[in-house]
């Protein structure tokens, strides 16, 4: 689903942050991405939603060769990537519903469809009640869930996560995880940043280790 | 069908909704709105109303084209069969489309009545007054250098003591609505630029002022044209408004000038009646408004949009 092949990643600063780098993530796999602050982490999950792109080296995600996918054909290449940030990125002047709507309002569906969708998306991060509220009345936790809600409303096959749980304290950073599991359940491929090793080596899931820009050789297969 | 989920009612419905939406956000910030919409209406209003004004002139010295006729004073010693057989003479030219002789005695007759100063003119020893022909050109010879050169021709035959034209006046009247609509059309075009740059400067703060949300949408999937589209009808909107608004100011400000006009015209005993098209500038103005606000917003958005990419 996800495949990195001799990626690197220079910037403008000549600072390297991703040196020839290479691993692959199953369809449908659950995996971790951790690493030191400034290990390349951030940088990684920017190319695969092409926020950045590589300066050497092939990304393929979902069989499509992001290396030579033209400027104008991201937009649509995003709507099938769920983006689940740290500080939520939620838009504070509308409702959490309106939020949670966007990438449907964008993707031009149906007014019924987009609240049916919304509807389910909401139930299933359990803020059905809070459609109306704005996101600023919510509580850090639920604040994410929105985030999350928003990032599966379309259906993505990949979900990508960073650092999720930042913010957050363990219990509620157990409630978060649950909801991505339960995503990769019904067959979402899910990639997560984190450095919380508390919470992820209670977990089964893949951990692929950054070290200055390259695959650490702890990595557990 | 590019898209498996595109389908033409929900995309005319979206249309409709980011267009009372953006309507909206001009109603939530009611004081940089009208400011925003007096100042594309003034901008428009400036040339709209010089541009009435100037239709008018012209309406006004068409009138009296039919009436640029030459009047020829005849040598005093010219009898008054001579002048007559003159006066067919050049009334054969192409340049002239009708002659009309008056004697000496005539004009002598007229000026008596006219004046009143009978008891005067009688105890003259002979009539100081010359014999008159009116000459008016043909049509096509109305242009003021045509005119011109006929003048002289005419002048300088053996037969005419002076020959003048009565309206050379309007040849002076002509040129200046020449340079004026010049003027105009450089104002216009002058102005028009500026309410694109205001437009534009709008646009420009609506779009630093929703950073957040651009880049949100960029990250979730949205294309330029879904992101430009709310911009595109915020300057839809303030170009109708502008427009509107400058239609307002004229009927208002031509209203005050009709009535003396008119009470000008009547003056100089001219059909002369100030009109200034209404319903044709409404439309013109909203037209105009229109697209100069769509188009301002378009080169904003098209300047600023791609500065803002989520990092």
């Amino acid at each position: 689903m996800i495949r990195f092949t001799e990626v690197y990643k220079r910037y403008a600063d000549s600072h390297e942050a991703l040196s020839g780098l290479s691993f692959h993530i199953d369809k449908g796999e659950m995996a971790f991405l951790t690493g030191h602050s400034g290990a390349g982490k951030s940088t990684l999950l920017k190319l695969i939603a092409l926020i950045e792109r590589s300066s050497h080296g092939e990304v393929l995600v979902n069989n499509q060769n992001l290396t030579r996918l033209p400027q104008r054909k991201i937009p649509y290449y995003r709507r099938q990537i769920g983006l689940v940030f740290q500080d939520h990125y939620l838009l504070h002047d509308r409702t959490v519903f309106d939020n949670v709507a966007l990438p449907l309002v964008i993707a031009g569906e149906s007014h019924r469809e987009i609240g049916r969708r919304v509807r389910a998306s909401l139930d299933k991060v359990g803020l059905l009640n809070k459609e109306r509220k704005l996101p600023i009345a919510l509580s850090g936790g639920e604040q994410q869930r929105v985030g999350i809600a928003r990032a599966v409303v379309n259906r993505p096959p990949i979900l990508l996560a960073d650092e999720p749980t930042g913010n957050l304290d363990p219990e509620l950073s157990r409630d978060i995880m649950n909801l991505f599991e339960q995503f990769n359940q019904v067959g979402v491929t899910v990639f997560i940043a984190t450095h919380d090793h508390e919470l992820i080596k209670t977990l089964p899931y893949r951990q692929i280790i950054l070290q200055q820009g390259r695959l650490a050789p702890t990595e557990i297969a | 069908m590019k898209f498996n989920n595109f389908n033409a009612k929900t995309y005319l419905l979206r249309h409709a909704q980011v267009m009372l939406f953006s309507l909206g956000q001009l109603w939530r910030q009611p004081i940089a709105s009208v400011m925003t919409v007096l100042v594309i209406g003034i901008a428009l209003a400036l040339p709209a109303g010089l541009y009435v004004l100037l239709q008018n002139l012209n309406q006004v010295s068409e009138q009296w084209d039919d009436a640029s006729k030459i009047s020829l004073f005849l040598q005093q010693d010219l009898s008054d069969e001579q002048a007559r057989k003159f006066s067919q003479n050049i009334k054969q030219w192409p340049e002239i489309n009708n002659t009309h002789y008056q004697s000496a005695q005539t004009s002598l007759e007229e000026f008596r009545q006219l004046s009143g100063l009978g008891e005067l003119l009688d105890s003259l020893p002979s009539n100081p007054l010359p014999a008159v022909i009116i000459v008016i050109p043909s049509n096509n010879n109305l242009r003021p250098d045509a005119i011109g050169s006929l003048l002289a021709r005419l002048d300088n035959l053996a037969e005419v003591e002076l020959a003048q034209l009565d309206m050379e006046w309007l040849q002076r009247l002509r040129s200046i609505s020449q340079t004026s609509q010049r003027g105009l059309t450089i104002l216009a075009i002058l102005l028009s630029l500026s309410v694109l740059l205001v437009i534009g400067n709008t646009i420009r703060l609506a779009i630093l002022n929703r950073q957040a949300e651009i880049k949100v949408i960029k990250l979730v999937g949205g294309t330029n044209t879904f992101i430009r589209r709310p911009f595109l009808y915020t300057g839809f909107w303030y170009g109708i408004l502008g427009g509107f608004f400058a239609w307002a100011t004229l009927l208002i400000a031509l209203g005050l000038l009709t009535g003396p006009i008119n009470h000008l015209a009547l003056l100089y005993n001219s059909q002369f009646i100030f009109h200034w098209f209404a319903g044709q500038m409404f439309v013109s103005l909203i037209l105009i408004g229109m697209s100069l606000g769509v188009f301002g917003a378009w080169l904003a958005v098209g300047r600023h949009l791609n500065a803002i990419e989520p990092r």
